[in-house]
């Protein structure tokens, strides 16, 4: 359980004080997917730095299992638009670097292996990741992450800088992986179809300054073939709805 | 493929070399530039008996040199690149000396520090230190934030962020900078290898000049070359050999 109480996150710059998150209060079942969608800007990403321990400035209270954030004593695994790996270090190392540091583990395991077997990257293990697409450079990401066998995974926009193929290939993929595990997970989109096709609750997002303008939940999640059913798009247009009802308000005021 | 490239490229340019030379002294006929052939031969003669000993004091002399400006100057330039306040701190003093000629400083280092190895190596630290100090600051710099919240989302500490991501981002460019800083330590190391010393290229080419043995000066003057090639080859290989992530 992960819950966000009154939490506020002002950045700094040149003595201006933007207000990035604004009295953002939730709670976060274990086990569910969480997907939080809202306009660039909106302070999504700045709420995953602060749930992932980067991000330390913020008043209000927030605590994974009743502890309070700490990476050291957490195990947080983190997946970036720019898969955020070591451009130094083979495939294999990327993706050991997370039970390397959490464990002082140098070898996969069987798991390790049976997830790089689901991902389909075992024949890539001694490259570089300049020597990879931008599919695969995610896949060794999502390897690492599910690797690490962590109680929270964050993801932002991990699929958007992708190609839509393997952006569909790489969801059902995730899913899949997912389902075997069935971590907790926070992952950040702007993509309607996603945070639809991906997410057991939707978390909506105003437009700067982030305030949470609605917890969805989803009926869609765990039903098959979901792109194919009606209940698909009808879940679309409600989200629709309350995405620019919400952003319609946040232009109002300005 | 590229590689045999490169070692053709070295072949032409010596042949090239060893022409110009050989057509110099066939025209100026002049005892001060024998003829390569008559130098080869010489350096074949006296490599063994005369110019090894020379040779292994300046290789000793340079790498230690090279080898304590790394292990002082990479984790100095490390702490600058990371810690804001220490680059405040030492920047400027950095800035103020490294144009200071180092050259002109050798009769004081020698006061302090004698005439003998300590002194030398102390002049081949000064010209090269400069150099990785800058480079391993501005490598550690250039290292874009995202690449640390991974591992910061892991909770590593600061010892693991530096081997995990600053030392292997910044050794390659330690190894150019040390590459680059290489011809201004050989020939201040000859320089230094005049004075205060019976061994050493340096020695050995200055004290053939004063015998007039041109030959024997020649020789000292190519295998100084060579000697040059070798390391300039050596960090070549090493900087592939880390660098294939590139």
């Amino acid at each position: 359980m992960i819950e966000i109480k009154d939490l506020v996150v002002k950045y700094r710059r040149q003595k201006q004080e933007t207000v990035a998150l604004d009295g953002i209060n939730l709670r976060m079942a274990s086990g569910d997917i969480y997907t939080f969608i809202g306009p660039s800007g909106c302070g999504k990403s700045t709420l995953l730095y602060v749930l992932s321990g980067i991000l330390r400035e913020y008043t209000g209270k927030v605590t994974i299992d009743g502890h309070g954030i700490d990476p050291k004593t957490q195990r947080i695994g983190l997946i970036l638009q720019n898969y955020g790996l070591l451009p130094w270090k083979n495939v294999y190392q990327n993706i050991t670097l997370g039970i390397r540091i959490k464990n002082g583990q140098e070898l996969l395991d069987d798991y390790g292996q049976y997830i790089l077997e689901q991902l389909g990257i075992e024949s890539l293990l001694d490259r570089y990741p300049k020597e990879l697409s931008g599919g695969q450079q995610q896949r060794v990401a999502i390897a690492r992450a599910f690797i690490l066998q962590p109680d929270l995974l964050l993801m932002d926009e991990p699929f958007s800088a992708l190609d839509a193929i393997s952006r569909e290939e790489l969801q059902d993929l995730f899913l899949k992986i997912w389902k075997e595990n069935n971590v907790t997970t926070a992952f950040i989109t702007h993509s309607v179809d996603e945070a639809l096709y991906l997410g057991s609750k939707i978390v909506v997002f105003s437009a700067a300054p982030g305030r949470i303008l609605e917890v969805v939940d989803n009926p869609c999640f765990r039903l098959d073939n979901l792109r194919f059913r009606d209940e698909y798009y009808d879940m679309c247009m409600q989200l629709r709805k309350i995405l620019n009802k919400g952003w319609a308000l946040g232009a109002g005021k300005q | 493929m590229l590689a045999s490239n490169k070692w053709k490229g070295a072949i032409y340019s010596l042949v090239l070399v060893i022409i110009i030379w050989q057509a110099l002294s066939w025209v100026l006929k002049l005892p001060i530039i024998p003829s390569p052939w008559a130098v080869l031969i010489n350096i074949l003669n006296i490599f063994s008996s005369k110019i090894q000993i020379h040779l292994l004091y300046s290789l000793g002399r340079i790498m230690g040199g090279i080898a304590l400006s790394i292990l002082l100057g990479v984790p100095l330039g490390f702490l600058m690149g990371y810690f804001e306040k220490v680059d405040r701190l030492l920047s400027p003093l950095v800035y103020f000396t490294y144009p200071v000629p180092k050259i002109a400083l050798l009769p004081i280092i020698m006061l302090l520090f004698g005439l003998g190895e300590a002194s030398k190596l102390i002049m081949i630290v000064l010209i090269v230190i400069f150099q990785i100090i800058i480079t391993s600051r501005d490598a550690v710099k250039g290292i874009p934030q995202e690449i640390f919240r991974s591992l910061q989302s892991l909770g590593a500490n600061r010892l693991q962020v530096f081997k995990e991501i600053i030392i292997p981002a910044s050794m390659a460019d330690v190894l150019t900078a040390t590459r680059l800083a290489l011809g201004t330590a050989v020939s201040i190391l000859f320089f230094t290898e005049t004075f205060g010393t019976q061994y050493g290229m340096g020695f050995f080419i200055m004290d053939a000049w004063m015998r007039v043995n041109y030959l024997d000066m020649y020789a000292g003057i190519v295998i100084l070359s060579l000697m040059g090639f070798l390391l300039f080859t050596l960090i070549d290989l090493q900087e592939k050999r880390i660098s294939g992530w590139r």
